[in-house]
């Protein structure tokens, strides 16, 4: 299989097309494909299929040729990596702008992750979105005339947008230049708008699309100020090195440094402008191209310990930050994804929980080598913000899949918080193992919602003598995302996926707080508050749905278990959410998540890094993984989850304690989390509003100012040419033609009387007249001659 | 009056053209009749071919053939013969509008 690694990226780019090839046979052959297009749902399943073969099977040769976990970090080992070129969109001051590939571990794990969800979700949405197949009667659109809105099924137009998603997706997580990455990454945002807004005759799911389009943007916007900072220095957007061409990982962290991470000479050179400018006009002589290089080399160490360049180098980590922020759902740019849930479930599962929103983390894994701790430390305050934020904001929620999206948020946060903590691979690790609980949980929630057709978890409940498969695959779901495991069994912690990755990062947070103590302590605070949290609502969601008594008979009578076809990948996911974590796999010489994680992490990050201008220590994360700290850690997760798995079941399962009561007696505060923190009030208020009042500014400047400026200039114009045409043309011009005119006439008038009309008179005038002319000649010929 | 003694030489062809001249100058002042006009018009042209011919004389110049003086008179004459043929007929169409043919009463283009 080893020989097969040279054919890698040709079969990872199939991968990437194949959902593409699906996108435009849909595109363009929908009505051959059956009667409503029916055929389109098997044409994109078999396409993403397709894909999760030739993952799998990449995974296959990667993890073959490169054993997971076999990199000696601590040896200044590199990871494995093939970078390379696929094709040149231009070439720009001797640097190639084209589609390149960077292709490691984590890209391996994220196919497989991708594909492997995506699959699941192209079967479960074939019978999910059957409805679609005829003609369908919208009841929450209403017409003006109060009328539901009747109208052709989009089936065909679904899948068509789920494939082009994994395309992009798949494209992102591919490619190896952040211009690719940036083209994805729109194609992503693009994705999810078409599919938010699928139900585009409801207003909330096109304002909701719009929303999420436009919040994406604000990112965005960061992002490419970041490239700019990444381009305008470096001359190159290439992550790894391709054909002897310095990517900006090797020039932030150069391997004659131990990969260290040091400001790149390109950002210090421009940052020490001014001095170089001081170089070449102080010289005693001028100085040749060479020479004042060499100065400037020599003068190098020097800005580099002033820290010339620095802010540059931060300005492009926040920028790539920012972008992320927007994609992947943090404060202050979370406000997107709850409404993001107006869009069917599957898209929900595969775009909003698993996939697209995972993009930021992803990124900022794949960027960080060029991260500086204070940057991180960014990373780690917005992580820590959003999951307290998500987290609270999930207690109150009633509708199933806003509790979710909530969730979700919380839980990117705490991957963002691992991430800026310096938990690589614990950020990383969450990343996936949230992806497969996610999409169990939202794809759960798509059957009940499916089944009883509201989205209101208080018209719900008792589902689970009528669901019994959807209720229990949930449940496996909802203890994996609250991290229940057992710290140590047989030497090896035993749990769900969530216990792992979520271990990893409350060890990391750990760490952090012994070199950090405000900020570690806030964190981790923060986040084993958070893990409370997450066991609590999770469990209240789960208790709502499908404990006790049914709350509305109606829809209780009405429901029934999902078909197959969606039971088949809960269960599938299900399994992944318990066991797609275990360190047991490498027992039968499979490569484990955790290793093959390892195996990514990107070249001297396995070491302590020091913020220059805060004093900010971010810990190798080894030092997470010490007993000292692995033990209370693990006790610690274990008691909050069940704490709050505990609370839960007190007050929705046992009914010890009435929740109503409890939301009257705190009801400042119970309000506040039920408006979201006023998040969508404050930014309508400020951002909204503002924008509008600015506008409303602009447009009195306009019509009082610029406008009678305008006007008055036109007004003075039309004035000053009805006075030209008064004195000037009627008087000047005119009267200048016709006193020309009458002065003609005039002579002509008066020698008309010559005109007698008798004929010898002419004669005698001729004779008269030449006998004048002769006498005249010869009187001047006379005259002349003397 | 030393002309009279002289053999026939340029003097006289010049004087007999001058006195044709201003025989058709009389002739076409004093004449009311189109015809008498015309005749006028008639000796006024062969006055000045006889100036052309007197000029065009071997005697005169040396270098010439001594022919373009006497073409130019051919010229003239058949000039001549066709405006005599353009007023006859302008003569004989007023004289259908008009029954006379006294240019006197030819004033309709007057200014």
């Amino acid at each position: 299989m080893q020989t097969l690694l040279p054919y890698l990226p040709s079969l990872l780019a199939i991968a990437v097309l194949l959902p593409l090839g699906s996108f435009c046979a849909i595109l363009l052959g929908a009505q051959w494909l059956g009667a409503k297009g029916k055929f389109a749902g098997t044409l994109a399943t078999t396409a993403v299929l397709a894909s999760t073969v030739l993952s799998f099977f990449s995974a296959g040769i990667w993890f073959t040729a490169h054993p997971a976990g076999a990199v000696d970090h601590a040896a200044h080992e590199v990871p494995p990596v093939i970078t390379g070129h696929g094709y040149t969109l231009a070439t720009l001051a001797g640097t190639n702008v084209g589609i390149n590939y960077y292709i490691d571990a984590l890209t391996i794990v994220m196919f497989c992750l991708v594909t492997f969800i995506a699959t699941c979700i192209h079967f479960y949405s074939t019978s999910y979105m059957h409805d679609e197949l005829d003609d369908v009667v919208d009841q929450e659109a209403l017409l003006e005339d109060g009328e539901s809105l009747h109208r052709p099924g989009r089936y065909a137009r679904f899948f068509q947008s789920l494939s082009l998603f994994c395309f992009s997706m798949l494209g992102l997580v591919l490619s190896g230049n952040y211009l690719m990455t940036f083209v994805f990454w729109e194609l992503v945002g693009l994705c999810s708008w078409f599919l938010i807004g699928f139900y585009v005759e409801r207003t909330t799911a096109s304002t909701a699309a719009n929303k999420a389009f436009i919040v994406n943007r604000i990112g965005d916007f960061g992002m490419l100020v970041g490239m700019m900072a990444l381009w305008g220095s470096l001359g190159t957007l290439n992550f790894g090195d391709i054909d002897q061409q310095q990517g900006i990982f090797s020039q932030v962290r150069g391997e004659e440094n131990h990969y260290a991470l040091k400001v790149p000479d390109g950002m210090v050179r421009l940052a020490a402008g001014r001095q170089i400018e001081a170089l070449a006009l102080h010289a005693t002589e001028p100085l040749t191209t060479e020479q004042l290089a060499a100065k400037v080399n020599a003068e190098m160490p020097v800005w580099r310990e002033a820290n010339l360049g620095y802010g540059l180098l931060i300005i492009a980590g926040l920028g790539i930050f920012c972008g992320c922020v927007g994609k992947s759902a943090q404060f202050p740019l979370h406000v997107w994804l709850p409404d993001a849930m107006e869009g069917p479930t599957p898209v929900s599962a595969l775009v909003h929980s698993a996939t697209m929103v995972a993009a930021g983390v992803f990124l900022v894994a794949r960027s960080y080598p060029i991260f500086l701790p204070e940057v991180l430390l960014v990373v780690a305050c917005a992580g820590c913000i959003t999951l307290l934020i998500g987290a609270s904001i999930a207690l109150v929620a009633t509708d199933i899949k806003r509790v979710l999206a909530y969730s979700t948020i919380s839980q990117l946060g705490y991957m963002m918080l691992a991430l800026g903590c310096g938990g690589w691979a614990a950020g990383v690790m969450h990343l996936v193992t949230h992806a497969c609980f996610k999409s169990l949980l939202f794809l759960g929630s798509g059957s009940v919602i499916h089944a009883v057709q509201t989205n209101e978890m208080p018209q719900m409940g008792g589902l689970w003598r009528k669901m019994p498969w959807t209720a229990g695959t949930m449940l496996v779901g909802c203890l994996a995302i609250a991290g229940i495991g057992i710290p140590s069994v047989f030497g090896l912690p035993i749990g769900l996926a969530g216990y792992y990755s979520k271990d990893l990062i409350l060890e990391q947070v750990y760490a952090f707080r012994s070199e950090n103590p405000l900020w570690g302590s806030f964190f981790f605070a923060a986040a084993a508050g958070g893990a409370c949290l997450t066991a609590f609502y999770m469990f209240r969601m789960w208790f709502l749905t499908f404990w006790g008594e049914p709350r509305a008979a109606k829809r209780f009578d009405r429901a029934h278990e999902s078909p197959r076809v969606m039971v088949v990948p809960l269960v599938l996911l299900a399994i992944l959410a318990v066991c797609v974590a275990w360190p047991a796999f490498s027992w039968f010489g499979l490569p484990t998540l955790s290793r093959s994680i390892e195996q990514a992490r990107p070249a001297g990050i396995w070491a302590d890094m020091h913020g220059a201008l805060w004093h900010i220590t971010l810990p190798e994360e080894s030092k997470g993984h010490t007993a000292a700290v692995t033990s209370p850690v693990g006790l610690i997760e274990l008691g909050a989850a069940l704490a709050g798995i505990a609370l839960a079941a007190l007050f929705y399962a046992w009914k010890v304690l009435d929740p109503e009561d409890v939301s009257r007696s705190f009801h400042p505060l119970y309000h506040t989390l039920y408006r979201k923190w006023y998040f969508d009030e404050i930014y309508q208020a400020v951002f909204v509003r503002g924008t509008m009042a600015l506008a409303h500014c602009a447009s009195l400047l306009d019509r009082l100012l610029i406008d009678r400026l305008v006007d008055g200039l036109a007004r003075l114009g039309v004035g000053l040419a009805r006075l030209s045409d008064l004195w000037l043309d009627r008087q000047g011009i005119d009267g200048l033609v016709n006193w020309f005119a009458e002065q003609t006439y005039r002579l002509g008038s008066a020698l008309r009387t010559l005109q007698t009309g008798s004929l010898r008179q002419y004669v005698m005038l001729i004779v008269a007249s030449t006998v004048a002319m002769f006498l005249l000649i010869s009187f001047w010929t006379l005259a002349l001659t003397g | 009056m030393s002309f009279l003694y002289e053999p026939i030489g340029l003097s006289h062809y010049l004087a007999v053209g001058a006195f044709l001249f201003v025989c058709g100058i009389v002739c076409m002042a004093t004449k009311r009749n189109a015809l008498g006009i015309l005749i006028g018009i008639e000796l006024v042209l062969n006055g000045a071919i006889l100036n052309f011919i007197g000029f065009a004389s071997p005697y005169f110049r040396d270098e010439n053939l001594g022919l373009d003086g006497h073409l130019i008179a051919l010229f003239v004459i058949v000039l001549a013969a066709a405006e005599a043929a353009v007023a006859l007929a302008i003569a004989l169409n007023f004289y259908n509008n008009h029954a006379t043919i006294d240019v006197d009463r030819a004033s309709e283009l007057k200014g």
